[in-house]
């Protein structure tokens, strides 16, 4: 029994010494108060991933330098919890980095706590709308009705009838776009079958968003099932989708977040990138910090970026889509509608 | 008999210690290989666990470790491997806080509940691993692995918020039924530039787990049953060990404890189960402290302290401009490190204890030798 005591004394001792001199330091002087420019956020991938990681930095890069001020970009691990997010945001926040930036909904619980413990810093969250708060604006995007639109376009070029969405993780954001295309599918030629293939279910975010390898297989069995225009909502595990179906003969890709026909990474297959369901992260994340630096006025609540303002939309730049010019119209002509609020796109599948 | 005592104590010391250095000399050779000084590396991460919030984080995190570490190390004590802990930590804080969610009920009744819940699931997770092993001879490496993926499977199918999951209103990110306040289990509150953090009240839960551990391996029959099976089936057969009972005992031992891995969390901060707060491979992780930690209880602690300490000081390094990876590296090198030095310091010690043999015989041999002369 002594042992025991013993073991147990020491096992304490060591665990409250540690809290013990918890007490004594801080690990900034101050908060708050010095202003070391943007602090950033990213989501899984991280920079390098063509797509809303990407295009956020590249909002923040321009304010950077539009206002002349400094800034630092943080990327997770693999597998990591959320009081790592937690812990992140809390050091950009404590060093003095303001406005803060969270990518991704993962970092929606993760503002809500680190924003209620520095009121005087301003935080978003990109993609969602969950928080209140003075501090905090939820910067969000109607995918559903660009990947109507693209939904339309796939419908219209496909000569099998038979279209494909490949989307990364199973969860209620990814459904958006897959709500949103089949409607813009169903819209367009009704009775055009839509597959279905979701990639990972969480917690594999990685599996469903940073893995080339699982979007070429799934690509590779919609092809087989014949599949002729595939849209891929799946961040970097969509290039491999791409680059699958650049190898089967005429058959359509459709790329998501960023105008992917124009990503350096993706050149040598931009022909067989028909559209691309664009989101404006970049802008969004400029509005933010321009909000906060220059207009002095930080934006909060939810902010809906949407066709009406160009926060979401399709692109036109491949010139083999451009020359179809009936299909081209006809999504113009939808996407009236829907701004009109004539046509309304649904979020749910 | 005092002598040999200290130098089991040193070897032991040896190895860890060992391991941690040579993790530190190869990760510095690496920092330095990559362009960037070792030394400033370290200091970063030394500075940044300095502070109040750091350790906060740092003991938080060596709590849910520790208990991970403990499930791995009672399967590792009878020589069962339960690579499955991970999943059956995810299934059991899932399960328990559906089943939290769901009733109202006094604070301590409510968290017993909960705790039961998750003990029970763990275990019978693992047990499936358990009586295929003793019924049907399958392996648990295999059986339990395989169990990971089926908890993944059943966690994202339960999760659907038709079944029980619950989607806050503009999130992306299912949750079970939040629980109610009177599962909020009670933490130390530290205060931090007049930010409040709480160290988990469950660490002493966690310390009663490691206390009850070493306790039940060297002062029960239970303990003296499963080390001994551990150490050699056939003597504990021949002994009279049922040793099909203790792998299933064992099992369900192990599982249950893997339950209790996610409660700190569940109980002392997130209050619901989320994909995002409750991340897989945290048991494998497990492996690893229980590994460094030589399956001692006290071992474990450290072990688990050491693995937060550079989980939770990386950051630092990426906020600096270096690559936050250097920590990742130092665990993955500890690993290795800590499996060749086991083996170095047996076999040093296999060398003294056979010289040490060979010494009293020859001093034995000298002494009949003189009687015989005389």
């Amino acid at each position: 029994m002594r042992q025991v005591t013993k073991l147990a004394a020491v096992t304490i001792a060591g665990a409250l010494a540690l809290t013990a001199t918890a007490c004594g330091g801080s690990s900034s002087d101050d908060s708050g108060s010095k202003d070391k420019g943007i602090g950033l956020a990213f989501d899984v991938g991280g920079r390098g991933d063509n797509s809303f990681n990407d295009a956020s930095y590249a909002g923040m890069e321009k304010a950077m330098k539009e206002f002349d001020i400094k800034g630092k970009a943080l990327t997770p691990r693999d597998g990591e919890s959320e009081d790592d997010k937690v812990q992140r945001l809390t050091q950009l926040a404590k060093e003095g980095y303001n406005p803060v930036i969270g990518v991704g909904a993962v970092y929606s619980k993760s503002v809500k706590k680190v924003a209620d413990q520095f009121p005087k810093t301003s935080f978003a969250v990109v993609d969602a709308s969950d928080n209140t708060g003075d501090n905090i604006a939820n910067l969000v995007f109607t995918e559903e009705q660009s990947s109507f639109l693209v939904g339309m376009a796939a419908a219209l070029e496909t000569k099998t009838g038979k279209v494909g969405f490949i989307g990364g993780v199973k969860m209620p954001l990814i459904e958006k776009f897959e709500a949103g295309y089949r409607q813009g599918v169903e819209y367009a030629k009704p009775g055009t079958k839509v597959l279905v293939k979701y990639l990972a279910s969480p917690p594999n975010y990685s599996k469903g968003f940073g893995d080339p390898a699982e979007g070429a297989n799934a690509a590779k069995g919609q092809l087989d099932s014949g599949a002729d225009v595939i849209y891929s909502a799946a961040g970097a595990s969509g290039d491999g989708a791409i680059k699958t179906i650049s190898q089967a003969k005429n058959k359509w890709a459709i790329g998501v977040d960023q105008d992917q026909y124009n990503q350096k990474s993706l050149a040598a297959y931009k022909n067989v990138i028909l559209t691309s369901a664009t989101k404006n992260c970049s802008g969004a994340v400029y509005d933010f910090i321009k909000s906060v630096v220059e207009d002095k006025k930080p934006m909060t609540g939810v902010h809906e970026f949407s066709l009406k303002d160009d926060g979401v939309g399709f692109s036109v730049s491949n010139p083999d889509f451009a020359a179809k010019k009936e299909t081209v119209t006809k999504i113009e002509a939808a996407k009236e509608k829907i701004i009109s609020g004539e046509l309304k796109v649904n979020d749910k599948p | 008999m005092k002598r040999i005592d200290k130098e089991k104590l040193v070897l032991a010391l040896a190895a860890p210690v060992l391991a941690v250095v040579v993790a530190m000399a190869l990760s510095s050779g690496i920092v330095a290989a990559s362009g960037k000084d070792p030394i400033e590396a370290f200091r970063l991460m030394l500075e940044y666990s300095a502070n109040a919030d750091t350790q906060v984080l740092i003991l938080n995190r060596a709590t849910t470790y520790y208990l991970a570490a403990v499930a791995v190390a009672i399967g590792f004590r009878m020589n069962l491997f339960n690579i499955g802990v991970d999943g059956q930590y995810r299934i059991a804080a899932m399960l328990a806080a559906a089943v939290g969610g769901a009733v109202t009920l006094p604070g301590p009744l409510h968290m017993t509940l909960i705790l039961v819940t998750a003990i029970l699931v763990g275990a019978v997770w693992s047990g499936v691993a358990g009586v295929l092993k003793t019924h049907r001879g399958v392996s648990e490496v295999v059986s339990t692995i395989m169990l990971n993926a089926v908890a993944t499977a059943l966690i994202a199918y339960l999760m659907r918020d038709s079944l029980l999951g619950v989607l806050p209103q503009g999130s992306d990110q299912l949750t079970t039924e939040p629980l109610a306040d009177s599962a909020d289990f009670p933490g130390i509150p530290v205060d931090v530039d007049g930010r409040t953090m709480e160290v988990y009240g469950f660490i002493f839960i966690a310390v009663a787990v490691g206390i009850g551990f070493h306790y039940l391996l060297n002062r029960t029959t239970f303990g003296f049953d499963l080390r001994a099976a551990g150490a050699s089936e056939s003597a504990a057969v021949a002994s009279g060990v049922d040793t099909k009972r203790m792998v299933l005992y064992s099992m369900l031992l192990s599982g249950g404890i893997a339950g209790l891995i996610g409660m700190p969390q569940l109980l002392g901060e997130s209050h619901s189960y989320g994909v995002a707060d409750f991340p897989a491979g945290v048991g494998f992780t497990g492996i690893a402290i229980a590994l460094l930690g030589r399956n001692n209880p006290l071992g474990i602690a450290f072990g688990a302290l050491l693995w937060a300490f550079l989980d939770r000081s990386a950051p630092n390094l990426d906020f600096n401009g270096f690559e936050k990876e250097i920590a990742t590296i130092m665990q993955g090198l500890i690993v290795i490190s800590v499996v060749v030095a086991y083996e170095l310091v047996r076999r040093y010690g296999l060398r003294r204890q056979q010289q040490r043999v060979g010494e009293e015989l020859a001093q034995a041999a000298r002494r009949n030798v003189t009687e015989v002369a005389a």
